[in-house]
């Protein structure tokens, strides 16, 4: 709805005193720590982790969450969460190191807690008040009809003090705003209801609207309620994400090596850099040579070769040989962070995206207080100046339209899309996702990293004689490259066995050389080999003066051919833009369908090309998971990246697929497009419902009872049609 | 009609008795973990006296 709980608009804001909640709640000295447990599913799981955990030195308690799928615990401070995680997976728990700090606002969920506290009132007091209310609608007369209105009374005032609380919040700031949303007819309705009942109960009136201003309260809290559990599951789902990324670094001091949270590291800091590792700072080569990874920011699929006095930057990856890095900018001021700040300016402009309850909501309100508005003027006119009656008939006519159907319509839809999109393994991370998803007639796709997985397949063994292989092998498994690696598995599963070659040594940012049968023998980049470079991924063998070249393909990630003929089959236009050469991004593009590609595509030409078909009146949905697929993800209409991208893509795109296939995305748009649908039906019913309801209170007709009825039909139907979602 | 000076304050009592159970519900944090809590309750796992906190 387009009054959403304060509170949520803002997580950052409400983490703090959350978070010294947190700390206080820990026992005095000790700390808690936060392990996540992907793979936890049964009760034999809940108790053998935390057995296990139990058990383990430093462990003062700990206990499963199975519903988070995490574990908190309490432990001796200067216990290292990542030992534990270790312990456990090798007990065979699967556990991750979760960042507490980033966390802290998930994890005591207070809005949730509250919202539900206020439901439950409203739900008991509701009740209540229902019953008394169904002896005065069987015909309670006179003292004993006083009576029960009385207690509704001394039942209803305090519940709505408290449980309208949201609403009133909400209105206010609209009001003072000079805006109306939502809440103010909802308040308007609620308090003018209640005002009315104990007017007329203190007059021995007829009808008083007591259960209908609590089921007023009850129905639209329980929309509110469900809008932000789905939200809530999101965002913890995400910060999870986040949270799994603890960024430290290895700070080289004079004193030695020591792991420091990155927020730590100034500039002119030493920071040395693992093979394998991502590097935490933007910084300068001072010593060590290597090659590294900026897939992750360039699309670039080809390993690129670094020594000292290089730059690097923050997010790229360290492949072969150790580095050491004076840090000129950390956390804040790195690339990542510039260009994630970028983005979030270029997000302002997707937030102008009118939601279809904002719409509704638009034409709504003003409607609902001028018919009100007019329902009290007319019989004031036909009745010749009786006040009591027509303010009795206008209070009617609010109740009536009050938009209890609507408030539910698209918080039911939207929880039950989103919880069948989470089981497939997507998470729907902004409110309006799905109904900017439904609208999508493009796709782009990046490639790397998004269509491939971003590991390397060696393509063309068969090419090479059996002695080479052999060779190759001996080589490439002395070397944690990934061209090394890939080569080696293919080799082994090919049932090659390994070359005797002597003094294996590997040369940082070159390859590995050994020696053979007396002659040198070399694996590794071209300049080095004395090979020609190939267009492609590929690795170099020298052998003495032969040199032959291994080819290497990306692998498709798993089920991206069916989700680009699913999409085709809906009649998507399907497009690849990527920042890769010609000729791989050509073989990609045919192997997985796609007609239309464009290679070498900067990361700027990347957002004007989603911006151009934008102009042209196409709904594009942006697939990447690089930083520069970034800016385009967020002009584009609606934006996925995989679990796999950096925090920044994350935190840009609607929906992040968590799991590692790309199969479920044509189904996603046929889930968000039938979604839409339900939402408008919804719409649709409480249309129909308004147009009977409507001139039945007009003209005087409505009774209590029969704005119970209305009331709680409507919204069981729009819930009803809400669950038939697929 | 006498009889509703006991019916109503016990129908009221009673409701505040379900209204006082629910909120030690929310606040003893028992819908924090719906779904470990049903796996809970399977557990084998049994204690001859309360856990020590």
């Amino acid at each position: 709805m387009s009054a959403t709980v304060q509170t949520s608009a803002c997580p950052a804001c409400a983490a703090a005193p959350l978070a010294q909640e947190v700390a206080g709640r820990a026992p005095s000295g000790g700390d808690e720590v936060m392990l996540s447990l992907p793979a936890i599913h049964c009760a034999a799981c809940i108790s053998g982790v935390e057995r296990s955990l139990s058990a383990m030195p430093g462990v003062r308690r700990a206990r499963v969450n199975l519903t988070l799928k995490r574990a908190m615990i309490d432990v001796d401070p200067g216990t290292e969460p990542a030992t534990l995680a270790q312990a456990l997976t090798s007990e065979g728990w699967e556990a991750h190191e979760l960042d507490a700090a980033t966390l802290a606002g998930t994890q005591v969920d207070r809005t949730g807690r509250d919202l539900l506290m206020r439901l439950g009132v409203a739900g008991f007091a509701m009740m209540n008040v229902m019953l008394l209310s169904v002896a005065v609608w069987s015909g309670a007369e006179a003292a004993t009809r006083d009576l029960f209105h009385w207690i509704s009374a001394t039942i209803a005032i305090p519940t709505i003090a408290f449980s309208a609380q949201p609403f009133f919040r909400n209105a206010w700031t609209a009001l003072r705003a000079a805006r109306l949303n939502m809440d103010v007819p909802i308040s308007l309705a609620i308090l003018l209801a209640a005002g009315m009942s104990v007017y007329e109960t203190a007059q021995s009136g007829e009808h008083a609207y007591f259960d209908a201003a609590l089921s007023l309260t009850f129905f639209l809290l329980a929309g509110r309620y469900l809008d932000y559990r789905t939200r809530s599951v999101a965002r913890s789902a995400a910060q999870e994400l986040a949270a799994l990324e603890v960024p430290r670094a290895l700070r080289v001091a004079a004193d030695g090596e020591a792991m420091v949270p990155i927020s730590e590291l100034a500039v002119g800091d030493m920071v040395r850099v693992l093979p394998g590792a991502r590097v935490p700072v933007d910084g300068i080569v001072t010593s060590g040579a290597s090659e590294i990874d900026r897939s992750l920011l360039t699309g670039e699929s080809l390993p690129v070769a670094t020594g000292e006095g290089a730059e690097v930057n923050a997010g790229e990856v360290n492949l072969t040989g150790a580095l050491t890095v004076r840090v000129t900018a950390a956390g804040e001021d790195s690339t990542l962070h510039r260009l994630a700040d970028l983005v979030a300016v270029a997000e302002t402009t997707r937030n102008r995206y009118t939601s279809l309850a904002d719409r509704a909501a638009r034409i709504y309100a003003p409607a609902v207080h001028l018919l009100a508005f007019a329902a009290f003027v007319g019989w004031l006119w036909i009745s010749g100046g009786d006040v009591r009656l027509s303010l009795n008939i206008a209070v009617a006519v609010l109740i009536i339209t009050c938009p209890c159907a609507l408030g539910l319509a698209v918080p039911a839809v939207t929880t039950a899309a989103s919880g069948r999109l989470f089981k497939r393994g997507l998470l729907i991370k902004s409110a309006t996702a799905l109904e900017r998803l439904a609208e999508v007639d493009t796709v782009v796709f990046d490639k790397t990293g998004t269509l491939t997985t971003g590991a390397p397949v060696a393509e063309n063994l068969g090419d090479h004689a059996r002695r080479d292989l052999e060779l190759a092998l001996a080589l490439a498994e002395g070397s944690a490259h990934p061209l090394a690696q890939s080569l080696a598995l293919a080799a082994r599963t090919a049932g090659v066995r390994p070359a005797n070659v002597t003094d294996l040594r590997e040369v940082p940012g070159h390859g590995v050389e050994a020696v053979w049968q007396g002659q040198r023998v070399r694996l590794g980049r071209a300049d080095w080999t004395g090979a020609d470079a190939a267009a492609q991924t590929a690795t170099y063998l020298q052998v003495g003066g032969r040199v032959l070249t291994f080819r290497f393909a990306d692998r498709l990630r798993d089920g991206a051919e069916q989700a680009v003929a699913a999409l085709q089959a809906q009649g998507m236009r399907v497009l690849l833009l990527s920042g890769d050469n010609a000729t791989a991004v050509a073989e990609l593009a045919g192997r997985v369908g796609i007609e239309t590609f464009e290679a070498g595509v900067l990361p700027q030409d990347k957002a004007a090309r989603v911006e151009a078909l934008m102009a042209d009146g196409r709904r594009v949905l942006m697939v990447g998971d690089g930083l520069n697929d970034t800016a385009a993800l967020a002009a584009a209409h609606a934006s996925i990246s995989p679990a796999s991208a950096l925090e920044a893509t994350r935190v840009v795109s609607d929906i992040v697929l968590l799991g590692g296939s790309l199969a479920p995305l044509g189904d996603t748009l046929a889930t968000a497009r039938s979604a839409t649908r339900r939402i408008r039906e919804n719409f649709g019913i409480a249309a129909i419902y308004n147009m009977i309801a409507i001139p039945i209170a007009l003209t005087g007709f409505a009774t209590p009872l029969a704005a119970a009825l209305a009331m709680s039909g409507s919204s069981i139907c729009v819930s009803l049609n809400a669950l038939r979602l697929r | 009609m006498e009889v509703l000076v006991y019916l109503i304050p016990i129908s009221l009592i009673l409701g505040g008795l379900g209204l006082g159970a629910f909120v030690w519900t929310l606040k003893s944090r028992q819908y924090d973990d719906p779904d470990g809590d049903s796996q809970r309750i399977l557990s084998d796992q049994y204690d001859d006296k309360p856990k020590q906190d």
